[in-house]
């Protein structure tokens, strides 16, 4: 699509006559040979709440990280009220009216909400006068928007939509008229979103301009005035959102017909192969992560665990896969597992257990290591990997190497190469060829498509059904509730470290599990 | 993601910096008002223009070449060893146990078991500050600093109070068996007809520091436990994921760091001194660091990095010797190569980078 | 052990603790910013060296410390340099810099005096002279407070004087200003200063910078005040007790002095008793020596205390992606 066809789309777009908030000309950013945006130029009316929708990679973030300061352009410009106004940083930004609501929340956890909030905008070499001001100042804008915080309160207590709403707080009380969120409700449970929601609505109808970064379709549908579509870096249309429906949206996202469904025969669950029963564990502060899960998957069958992120689901597929210590009884295949060794990894592996991890950046794989280095990972004891006792076999890692890039479509082949070098969807082919290749009785599987393209997620999902289909097991852990629900043949829903119930897909919807994942039991 | 190609990172940045640090080393000398091409000639003269200079060149180049390495395996597995002054002092006490307190029958035996001691003293030196690391989390570099500290006094109880012979004056042992001198560098090269001067202290020990440079590749990238420490080295997270046990990480690398550190002790108490002296390292350990990192923590790279840094001490000494500039010049070289090699590699790096980005875009 | 040398041990103790806490409270500022410094050692040679040379030349105690400060702010420069604006490795760098002072001190004081790195003895104007405060003839052969004001809170050079007023102005900028409330941030998390419109490399800089001003006195004092004139590695390990200290006082300026004080009062003894006879067993002198680097790595080993360092300490800062 080119540059004057995004244009005509936006002349319509933007009601005519209707200020602009802000106008963005021609940006262009790369990082090194990366092209994250190529000449974007978008128009957001005053008053409106805009929505940004593309696939992970598509390069929303870098944008609106461009219009606030946090990243320079390589080209373009940034118009706003109708003004050329650079941005070369953040100050700058906020000097403009622009508050951004970060996707990894920019506090200082061991600091209060007003510390975090007058941060930067202190108003004085000294901070006494500044807090009094500003303990003022966010008791009315509590008032105004329903932002109710405790000021005094520190940050690592908090819970993750309360810290969301310091992080409003710090934008409006630094007066911002444009508010920016990237990925506000990633963290939030469904309801905790709809009150995002009606607090953004709110903030639309006092005159404020929100942009709203997004993959969710279902979001952009509810709460949007106009939206954009991101692909690959580019801008692919700016449409009226009660002009468009989600189908169109998503064939602007990704540039073909998406497959919404998986096709998966009905499951034939056999021999109980994985049995928990009261299982917990203790992070290293010592509070309590998980509080007495219980659990079982048989042959042939997948449990998917539906869960706002950070509600014990990481704990979960740690302590099962040997990374973290834990309480509890765990059987595998009848037999039982000892839960108190630390980095026990090398047992589970031996017994069966395979493990694709949630953050496949930071635990799946070394990001320095080459591919064929990698594919070894975890695996450096096996038999078939050793030349003698001593010594590893390195060209028959590298030969099977070759035989999984090529089972597993991995791209480019090249076992030499190092892991960071390939793509999100190629370096989790990698992890997922590893793990599931020797056909484990137990997988557990955390986020298998997080930050992974559209071929590559449908590519994975097959694996995961294939080897269900096999008579496997599978523990499947996404916050995506469409994943689980399109690939679980039972679904757990976890809250606060415990099962609060388990449903069957076919029988459950999306507002039963989304009451569950709130923790309210019916 | 990086465009720049292995030899690159390899070998230009680091000689880039080594060029850096050269070229101020140079002003430094310029600064204190002498000549640094006289200055350099000199040092060329003297540690390589007779086997004579050689033979003291490759002496240390030999101590360097084991702390170099103890100090790269420690690197691979993610730790920084600061101890190695340390672990190499107490090396020597286990070179002088043995030499003093075995009475062996051949000096073939004896270099082998000195060796032996030698590495166990140096590693279980480094084994408490591996266990506080590993168990404890309380951080290595901090704890071998304190080591050094407790190792030169230690050093000075043992050799005052035990190990001093009744009415000697200085702080030293006694003298080891004649029988126990080690074959010079000299006599070996003699024996397959290379004329090489005997009187330096290079010795036998060059062959065992060679032979630990091929060890250590082996090691680390031939073994398990060399996987394993690497792995540990890039993302202790990822390598507990793997199932890889941190605290047995942690103590092998420190312990296999300290033995090589301790062995150095073969080379300056059993090869030259005969001897065990006080402050018999000189610094040693801690010139590994820069090695280390000059040597990208590749026994290769080491090798090569502590033949240099060998040929700066012998020609350090030599400029002493004919000038005014104190030997303490060669640990201002030592300091701007850790500076420029270590922690300021990504201002030779970064623009290197870019050029190779541009050199490609200008390809396309 | 009788009052009188109760009071001279203590009395050497606030001595021999006063280039600790100056060494302290500058590691603390650095590391509160979430730089490490491992190079306190070598900035307080840096400064001892050329506070020493600049007083034996001029015979000005006070350009004396301004040279010292200014020795040591040419090394924190390069630190934060290195680790700051080139993002390497903060311990990497602190080792770079301990070398580099303890090379380039025996180098120049060679060329500059020629007597094998030491500097010239330093007498008169050129030392720093003791304080008789107020009163202190007066209140001297009172009963218990006499001694104690007299000998130990009196008569001691300026800078340590100065050094206790550190103590309470470094709690003040800390925790009751803009900078001190931003310079702890950028140590916890600089995305949240960096996004909150203020430069991250700004406040470190100057957090560096800060340790550098501290750095110097502490090894002013260390040449003008402790001894006369500047000998080779002077220091003496003393960078890394004050570094063992900061930990001790969990990166808190009031907890600094205390800690300070007790390794400061662990030396004394050392010096007043070589050997110390418990009963049948004497204790070698070797380990009196030693001991505030063994309580040091004991206390590292969390045996005393468990301390949690700033959350950002020891990374450089990069936009994450």
């Amino acid at each position: 699509m080119t540059g004057n066809d995004t244009l005509g789309r936006q002349a319509t777009a933007a009601p005519a006559g209707a200020p602009l908030a802000i106008e963005l000309c021609g940006i262009s950013k790369a990082f090194g040979p990366v092209q994250a945006n190529k000449d974007i130029s978008i128009q957001v009316a005053k008053g409106s709440i805009h929505g940004i929708i593309g696939e992970n990679g598509a390069g929303k973030s870098t944008l609106m990280s461009i219009l606030y300061g946090f990243y320079k352009a390589d080209a373009g410009e940034i118009y706003i009220s109708g003004n050329l106004t650079p941005i070369p940083d953040s100050q700058s930004a906020i000097r403009a009216g622009i508050g951004m609501v970060f996707q990894h929340f920019k506090l200082v956890q061991n600091f209060t909400v007003l510390e975090n909030v007058i941060l930067g905008a202190e108003g004085g070499a000294l901070l006494r006068g500044a807090m009094a001001s500003a303990r003022k100042s966010l008791t009315d804008l509590a008032r105004e928007y329903e932002l109710d915080v405790d000021p005094d309160a520190v940050i690592e207590d908090l819970s993750v939509g309360h810290q969301q709403r310091v992080e409003i707080l710090k934008a409006l009380y630094r007066q911002a008229d444009i508010l920016i969120l990237d990925e506000p409700t990633g963290v939030l449970t469904p309801a905790e979103a709809d009150q995002l929601f009606r607090i953004l609505n709110g903030l639309r109808d006092q005159g404020k301009t929100v942009i709203l970064i997004t993959h969710k379709l279902r979001e952009i549908m509810e709460i949007t005035d106009t939206v954009s579509v991101m692909r690959r870096g580019q801008m692919t249309a700016t449409v009226k959102t009660k002009d468009t429906n989600p189908e169109e949206l998503a064939e602007l996202m990704v540039g073909r017909k998406v497959l919404l469904h998986v096709e998966k025969k009905p499951a034939t669950p056999g021999e109980m192969v994985l049995e928990v029963e009261n299982l917990r564990v203790r992070d290293e502060v010592g509070v309590e992560r998980l509080k007495g899960v219980s659990l079982t998957i048989r042959a042939g069958e997948i449990l998917g665990i539906a869960g706002v992120a950070g509600n014990g689901q990481s704990e979960l597929l740690e302590v099962l896969g040997g990374i973290a210590r834990g309480t509890g009884t765990v059987r595998l295949n009848g037999q039982e597992i000892a839960l108190t060794a630390a980095a026990d990894g090398q047992s589970r592996r031996a017994r069966g257990i395979a493990h694709v991890p949630e953050d496949r950046q930071h635990l799946g794989l070394i990001m320095d290591f080459s591919a064929w280095e990698n594919v070894a990972f975890g695996y450096h004891h096996a038999p078939e990997y050793q030349k003698s006792a001593l010594l590893m076999d390195n060209d028959a890692i590298r030969a099977d190497t070759v035989s999984k890039m090529e089972r597993y479509d991995v791209r480019p082949p090249i076992p030499t190469l190092a892991a960071k070098s390939f793509s999100g969807g190629n370096q989790q082919k990698i992890v997922v060829a590893r793990e599931m290749d020797r056909n484990p009785d137990l997988l557990l599987v955390g986020q298998p498509t997080r930050g992974v393209d559209i071929g590559a997620i449908e590519f994975i999902h097959k694996q995961i059904i294939a080897l269900r289909d096999a008579g496997k097991a599978v523990l499947l852990v996404s916050v995506e509730l469409d994943e689980i629900m399109s690939l679980s043949d039972r679904i757990a829903v976890m809250f606060d470290g415990q099962i609060m119930g388990e449903r069957d897909p076919a029988k459950t919807d999306e507002r039963e599990l989304g009451l569950l994942m709130a923790g309210v039991v019916k | 993601m990086t465009a720049m190609p292995k030899w690159a990172d390899a070998v230009l940045v680091p000689l880039i910096s080594l060029l850096i640090a050269f070229v101020i080393s140079g002003l430094v000398i310029l600064a204190i008002g002498e000549d640094p091409v006289a200055a350099m000639k000199i040092m060329v003269t003297g540690a390589l223009g007779s086997t004579y200079g050689w033979g003291y060149t490759l002496y240390y180049s030999t101590n360097f070449i084991f702390t170099g390495l103890a100090v790269s395996v420690a690197f691979q597995a993610g730790l920084f060893n600061i101890g190695g002054e340390g672990q190499a002092s107490l090396g020597g006490l286990g070179v002088a146990v043995a030499c003093l307190f075995v009475p062996w029958p051949h000096w073939s035996l004896a270099l082998i078991g000195a060796a032996g001691m030698a590495a166990l003293f140096g590693a279980a030196w480094a084994a408490i500050p591996a266990y506080l690391q590993a168990k404890r989390g309380s951080h290595v570099v901090i704890t071998t600093i304190m080591f050094n500290y407790i190792a030169s006094a230690l050093m000075i109880y043992v050799l005052v109070t035990i190990l001093r012979p009744m009415g000697a004056m200085d702080t030293a042992s006694a003298r080891f068996d004649p029988s126990l001198k080690l074959p010079r560098l000299g006599d070996i090269l003699g024996l397959v007809g290379i004329p090489f001067n005997n009187r330096n202290p290079a010795n036998i020990s060059l062959l065992i520091a060679l032979v630990a440079c091929a060890g250590v590749w082996l090691l680390m990238w031939r073994t398990r436990l060399g996987y394993q420490l690497r792995a540990f080295g890039k993302s202790e997270k990822a390598s507990v994921y793997a199932g890889i046990n941190p605290v047995r990480i942690t103590m092998y690398a420190m312990l296999i760091s300290g033995g090589l550190s301790g062995m150095m002790a073969i080379n300056t108490v059993m090869g030259e001194a005969q001897r065990l002296l006080l402050n018999s390292v000189e610094g040693a350990g801690f010139i590994g660091i820069a090695v280390a990192l000059m040597g990208r923590s590749h026994p290769v790279g080491v090798l090569l990095a502590a033949i240099l840094f060998g040929f700066l001490y012998q020609g350090g000494a030599e400029l002493a010797l004919w000038t005014t500039i104190p030997r303490e010049l060669i640990i201002v070289i030592q300091a701007l190569v850790i500076l420029f090699t270590g922690a300021m590699d990504n201002m030779v790096r970064k623009p290197v980078e870019s050029l190779f980005l541009m050199l490609q875009k200008g390809k396309a | 052990m009788d009052f009188a040398t109760l009071i001279q041990i203590l009395d050497s103790s606030v001595r021999l603790a006063t280039p600790l806490l100056f060494a302290c409270l500058a590691g603390l500022f650095s590391e509160r910013a979430g730089v490490f410094d491992i190079g306190l050692e070598g900035k307080m040679l840096a400064a001892a060296f050329l506070s020493a040379s600049v007083a034996a030349v001029t015979g000005s105690v006070w350009l004396g410390v301004l040279a010292g400060i200014f020795a040591s702010l040419l090394l924190s420069g390069i630190h934060g340099l290195a680790a700051i604006t080139f993002r390497g490795n903060q311990l990497i760098s602190g080792v770079a810099i301990n070398f580099l002072a303890s090379g380039l001190t025996v180098l120049l004081g060679q060329k500059w005096f020629g007597l094998g790195g030491r500097t010239p003895p330093l007498t008169g104007e050129g030392r720093f002279e003791s304080i008789t405060l107020p009163f202190a003839d007066a209140i001297a052969p009172l009963p218990f407070i006499g001694p104690i004001y007299a000998e130990l809170i009196s008569g001691h050079s300026a800078l340590v004087y100065l050094g206790f007023a550190c103590v309470p102005a470094a709690a003040w900028l800390l925790y009751r200003t803009r900078f001190g409330l931003r310079l702890r941030a950028v140590g916890e998390n600089p995305a949240a200063v960096d996004t909150a419109g203020v430069s991250v490399v700004g406040i470190r800089y100057s957090a560096v910078a800060i340790c550098g001003v501290l750095c110097g006195l502490a090894g002013a004092y260390l040449a003008l005040g402790l001894a006369a004139g500047f000998g080779k590695e002077m220091t003496a390990g003393r960078g890394f007790i004050a570094l063992a200290a900061l930990i001790f006082a969990k990166w808190r300026p009031w907890y600094a002095l205390g800690a300070t004080m007790l390794f400061g009062f662990l030396e004394a003894v050392g010096n007043r008793f070589p050997t110390i006879e418990l009963g049948p067993i004497a204790i070698p002198s070797q380990f009196v020596q030693a001991l505030p680097y063994i309580i040091t790595v004991v206390i590292l080993a969390g045996f005393i205390g468990k301390a949690r360092p700033p959350r950002a300490g020891g990374e450089p800062y990069v936009k994450e992606r």
